[in-house]
């Protein structure tokens, strides 16, 4: 497969996409780890939601 | 499970825990196709192989303007319906939605440099396209300005339901004025004018990246709803705290009192 003498705009629109595809995929998985130790933490200490079930629970 | 099921926010993260690993292999599989099918699309017999940006920019020029409108559906919710997850909804869409917008510009960028011999041209599609980024922020920013969720999410339904104004100008800035842009080829009356080549690998990579977006959005609100679990139990945490020291410092000049007496 040639790219011909554009190349580097076609290479760097697929590795851009693929940076920032990647990066919103890891920000939301990493939000979701924060998430769960903090509700985590806060069950330990003690502090339950009114329905007396886990916050971290479904 | 019905609608008004998904209103139950514990139902909902029930729901996403078990839908999203589906999503993700499907999105996985189909952009995994979209790509192959990308790679091996022949070359535009004038713009050569530059034809295969427009494989990832259409998709996420469109999906640009779809979150928006998924969020004003959200906005609807929030202020007409008030469904308890239409603003967790409008909330988890707008970065993801800003990302795909920042990818048309500049993916249509990169394309138009090679193609029109300039990289920006302050021409109607691309001009609205960038005011639709900047209203993205926007909302991202007024999202984390006001502190309280639910006062938040009002303010945002109104400037979302707004900004939709936006959404038919990008469309048809095309056909409205004069633009170095081109014209719609595939989502026009008389059907799309490309070529099954073409228009087969872009399809596939549309529904990839549609795909993408609703497996991060149903992500991001379960992440969102468990942010707000977060914050209730911390105010609860603060509230007891205090109580505490308000029985701590009563019974200190309780006390107090009791020995002064003596």
């Amino acid at each position: 497969m040639s790219l011909g003498p554009y190349a580097t705009f076609i290479v760097t629109s697929y590795t851009l996409a693929a940076t920032v595809v990647l990066i919103l995929i890891g920000w939301i998985a990493l939000d979701y780890r924060n998430q769960r130790a903090r509700l985590r933490e806060l069950e330990a200490g003690g502090i339950a939601r009114r329905s007396g079930r886990g916050a971290a629970d479904f | 499970m019905t609608l008004i099921d998904l209103a139950n926010p514990t139902k909902f993260l029930t729901l996403t825990a078990r839908v999203l690993p589906w999503l993700a292999v499907a999105t996985a599989i189909l952009l995994a196709v979209g790509l192959y099918r990308a790679a091996v699309a022949p070359d535009d017999y004038q713009q050569g192989a530059t034809v295969k940006i427009m494989f990832i920019h259409v998709p996420n020029a469109w999906l640009s303007m779809f979150v928006w409108g998924v969020m004003s559906i959200a906005a609807l919710g929030t202020l007409v319906w008030r469904h308890p997850l239409a603003d967790v909804a409008a909330k988890a869409a707008a970065p993801i939605g800003a990302a795909f917008t920042f990818l048309a510009l500049v993916t249509g960028s990169l394309w138009g440099r090679p193609m029109w011999g300039t990289y920006w041209e302050w021409d109607a599609r691309l001009t609205s396209v960038l005011v639709l980024f900047l209203m993205y922020l926007g909302l991202i920013a007024l999202w984390r300005a006001v502190e309280d969720p639910s006062r938040a999410a009002r303010a945002v339904a109104v400037l979302t339901l707004v900004g939709a104004i936006n959404i038919p100008i990008i469309k048809f800035s095309v056909d409205w004025w004069n633009t170095l842009h081109q014209g719609a080829s595939v989502l026009r009356i008389g059907g799309p004018t490309m070529d099954r080549a073409f228009l087969i690998p872009l399809l596939v990579m549309a529904l990839a990246f549609s795909l993408l977006f609703v497996t991060l959005h149903l992500a991001a609100m379960r992440n969102e709803i468990l942010r707000r679990r977060v914050r209730s139990l911390q105010m609860l945490q603060a509230r007891a705290f205090s109580s505490e020291v308000g029985t701590g410092s009563r019974e200190e000049n309780a006390s107090k009192q009791q020995s002064g007496a003596a």
